[in-house]
């Protein structure tokens, strides 16, 4: 674990004491529950969008892909009678064409990230409300999908199933425990896998990469794809979560939550920087406080306006330590290089 | 306007000089850049400028500007001596600066450029730009210069011939007296050289002085009433009037001590490794490349700047696509889509820019050298630590690469083990050809000889060898063969034998020996 994470984890305790201490019920396993909900719903598309962040790109569509894809889910089992796991390829599938689509004009065409998934985000809101006519979608009565929903919605009380003691039970959220493994999965993929290192090379300095006889464009295109697949695979679980989409209004602004996350967790959007563990605890962080901004009984207009200026002070305050560690560090380098054959004799 | 061809014969400036330099010194560590440098300007004079790359052209003209102090001289402008300026004080001086990167804003039109910063306002506070005005006040420049544009037209439609006119323009509008034009005619094809020819002779009759630096000697010989000629920081000889041809320049831009010592190969006649076929780089599209490198040879590329030399690296290691011809490695016929590709093969570059392209500064030693080979160094895709710093330490004892740790940061090491890394980065996999272009540029000495003791090692392995340099000392004392490139073609190669500063000088500038 890096620095930089282990502040954030110190951030994310000292704010979630203090907002036990001021309302007991935010320690409580409902509450708990629900948070950790919604860390593994926006948790998952947020790592997509970190690998996005780390080749100096950004991904904007993602909202709108959990939209339209949400949207589509649904009609599928819904409407279509497709079996739910052949739905779910099908999504999958789409999250790929996407992220290739959006890769390819970036790296072939040459054009802006920025512009890119800005066009997606149009284009895939405006499909999403043409598909049901600007209709909420949503699920016939009385039709269920009892396995699906399990796997998205479910809840299992790990302490209760190992010890039996239903008294001081925590039901987690399978949303929860399957961002988990996919962050354990992205951070071996990340920061211990070729492909991983080409990506940081990639975002540090794209020239010296490709002067390494890395195939840039290949590594970029690859976390674009990565980024709309996740954002499909999250896409299951909100349509499952919210169980009815109104397309002009699901997911808006989720990508936004998703570079915020990013940023909170030590991502320069100029590439190069970042981790696993970061995005992770920025969209920690992210829910604990719109779940202090309710248990706070803060007006919850004012939540975009509380987050905003956490994020501000968390981005001042990072940039002064980087400022500060880099200063040190220098001075080490500088002293190491001064007797460097007596160390190097060792 | 006067004649380009009758420049040379009017008689060099009547007036007083109003500049004078003298005795001049600026170093940097390890090297002297200028050394006891001393010249006059006269009003209404044309001074060409000549020297090899390196020879302290840049740093007479940074210190004019006032970018850069001297560590000892004067400055006197008209009789008021200075020990340095400032670049306020060289604007106020009116010397005025065209350099080879023009600095106008492309988006803007011309008259905007030629007073940008300084432009007239109109509507009282509101400060509106008087566009009117604006160009009415640039015209006059305009008709002095011969120029068939006008004010209103946008930069990004002119020539770049037209560009340096805008440039000198602005020269005019802040009542310049000396025009210091940096190879203004090294990327202008030759009708345009002539316009610009004329220009300088039109500002020359108005008075106007000019310092000409040019590689071009044949225009230096057309444009100048004197030539000043600098080698290794000094004053190596002044050429006036009939005095200024093609030959005695040449003779005082070389005649230099050589003082490193030539290593044979152990072995000579290796087969042809990478040869190339009417290639051509999109720099250059209408000239041929056909250059064979073989096998245990080192072969250096010599030319001037802008000759073409790095993009043909480029083209031989997949960055950019040649604009036509072939490329053959051992024989069959070979194309590139990406570096990876060139990789793959066994042709490698070390690139001219180590900080920008040679490295990631921000990553450790070791995992700089394993980038390029990463896959070797993983098993089921994940890289293994272990294998990674085993080989980053056996490249620090390999190549003495003076770090404590192969995990620290390469930005922590100087520049000669930089190069070093950069270099480990190739050796640790098998090249088949290996390009170095500039290797030992802003390196220290003892590491420059180390990395000449690399390369001959990596040819006497069989590796062809291919030397982009532009300093002679390296070229003459590194060199097995020289191929000399002028303006995107070879102009010839010399053997051992042939190999003087001399003969790659003449090739260089584009004449035969």
């Amino acid at each position: 674990m890096l620095k930089k994470d282990l502040g954030l984890l110190v951030l994310i305790i000292v704010v979630g004491a203090v907002v036990a201490i001021i309302n007991p019920r935010f320690l409580s396993p409902i509450n708990i529950a629900n948070t950790a909900n919604l860390v593994g719903l926006f948790g998952i598309f947020a790592i997509g969008q970190g690998f996005v962040i780390i080749t100096g790109g950004i991904d904007l569509s993602v909202g709108s892909i959990i939209a339209l894809l949400g949207v589509i889910f649904i009609d599928l089992i819904a409407n279509h009678e497709v079996l739910w796991p052949i739905a779910a390829l099908i999504v999958l599938c789409l999250g790929v064409l996407m992220g290739l689509v959006h890769g390819l004009l970036i790296t072939k065409l040459k054009l802006q990230p920025f512009v890119v998934t800005l066009c997606g985000l149009l284009i895939y809101r405006g499909i999403a409300r043409f598909y049901t006519a600007d209709a909420t979608a949503g699920f016939p009565f009385g039709v269920n999908f009892p396995e699906l929903e399990w796997i998205t919605t479910g809840r299992t009380d790990i302490v209760a199933v190992l010890t039996g003691d239903k008294w001081h039970s925590i039901p987690i959220p399978h949303a929860f425990f399957i961002m988990l493994v996919i962050a354990v999965v992205m951070w071996v993929v990340l920061h211990r896998s070729v492909f991983g290192r080409y990506l940081y090379a990639v975002g540090k300095n794209e020239e010296a990469a490709r002067y390494s006889g890395i195939r840039t464009t290949r590594v970029i295109i690859a976390a674009y794809v990565i980024s709309a697949t996740l954002a499909a695979l999250s896409s299951i679980f909100f349509a499952m979560y919210t169980r009815s989409i109104l397309p002009s209004g699901h997911g808006n602004f989720y990508e936004l939550y998703a570079i915020a996350a990013a940023v909170l967790g030590g991502f320069s959007l100029r590439g190069g920087e970042g981790s696993i563990v970061g995005v992770v605890l920025g969209t920690i962080l992210l829910q604990v406080l719109q779940n202090l901004v309710n248990l706070l009984g803060i007006p919850s207009s004012l939540n975009f306006a509380v987050m905003g200026s956490v994020i501000l002070i968390g981005v001042i305050a990072d940039q002064q330590f980087a400022i500060f560690r880099q200063r040190r560090e220098t001075a080490r380098e500088r002293m190491a290089a001064s007797r460097p054959m007596a160390e190097a004799a060792e | 306007m006067t004649p380009p061809a009758t420049a040379a014969a009017v008689s060099p400036g009547l007036g007083e000089p109003f500049l004078k330099l003298a005795g001049l010194r600026k170093t940097y560590p390890g090297v002297v850049a200028l050394s006891d440098f001393s010249m006059t300007v006269r009003p209404g004079e044309v001074i060409g400028l000549v020297g090899e790359n390196g020879a302290g052209k840049s740093t007479l003209m940074k210190i004019l500007g006032g970018v850069i102090e001297p560590d000892r001289g004067a400055i006197e402008i008209d009789g008021g001596a200075h020990p340095s300026l400032s670049v306020a004080q060289s604007m106020a001086a009116g010397i005025a600066f065209v350099h080879q990167e023009l600095n106008l804003f492309d988006n803007l039109s011309v008259a905007a450029n030629v007073y940008i910063g300084r432009e007239p306002r109109k509507y009282g506070f509101l400060k509106l730009v008087d566009d009117d005005k604006l160009e009415k006040a640039v015209q006059p420049f305009l008709d002095r210069l011969g120029a068939s544009f006008s004010p209103a037209t946008p930069v990004a439609r002119l020539s770049l011939a037209e560009q340096q006119i805008v440039e000198i323009a602005k020269a005019l509008s802040l009542r310049s007296r000396l025009v210091i034009l940096d190879e203004p005619t090294s990327s202008l094809p030759i009708a345009e050289t002539e316009k610009l020819l004329e220009v300088i002779a039109g500002l020359k009759a108005d008075g106007i002085s000019v310092i000409f630096i040019s590689h071009r000697l044949h225009e230096v010989v057309r444009a100048s009433d004197r030539v000043i000629v600098l080698r290794d920081g000094r004053l190596v000889g002044t050429l006036e009037g009939d005095d200024i041809n093609h030959d005695a320049m040449v003779r005082l831009m070389v005649g230099r001590d050589l003082k490193v010592d030539y290593v044979p190969p152990s072995k000579t006649g290796g087969e042809v490794v990478l040869s190339t076929r009417g290639l051509r780089t999109s720099t250059y599209p209408g000239h041929d490349i056909d250059l064979d490198l073989h096998a245990g040879e080192i072969l250096g590329l010599a030319g001037l700047v802008g000759a073409g030399r790095t993009e043909l690296a480029r083209v031989l290691f997949g960055i950019d696509r040649p604009a036509g011809g072939s490329v053959a490695l051992e024989g069959k016929p070979v194309h590139f889509a990406t570096s990876s590709d060139a990789v793959d093969a066994g042709i490698f570059l070390v690139p001219e820019d180590r900080k920008g392209a040679g490295l990631l500064l921000d990553l450790p030693i070791a995992q700089n050298i394993t980038l390029p080979d990463l896959k070797s160094y993983a098993r089921n895709g994940l890289v293994s630590r272990e294998a990674e710093l085993a080989r980053g330490k056996r490249s620090r004892s390999d190549l003495d690469i003076r770090a404590a740790d192969v995990a620290q940061r390469t930005s922590s090491l100087s520049g000669g083990n930089q190069q070093k890394v950069v270099l480990a980065k190739w050796l640790a996999m098998t090249p088949k050809a290996i390009i170095f272009d500039e290797p030992t540029r802003g390196i220290d000495v003892g590491a420059k000889a180390e990395i000449y003791r690399l390369m001959r090692a990596l040819s006497d392995t069989g590796v062809a060898v291919l030397m982009i340099s532009s300093d002679m000392e390296e070229v003459i004392g590194v060199s097995d063969r020289v191929a000399v490139m002028h303006e995107g073609h070879i102009q010839g190669t010399l053997d051992r034998a042939q190999c003087s500063e001399e003969n790659i000088l003449r090739l260089a500038v584009g004449k035969s020996i």
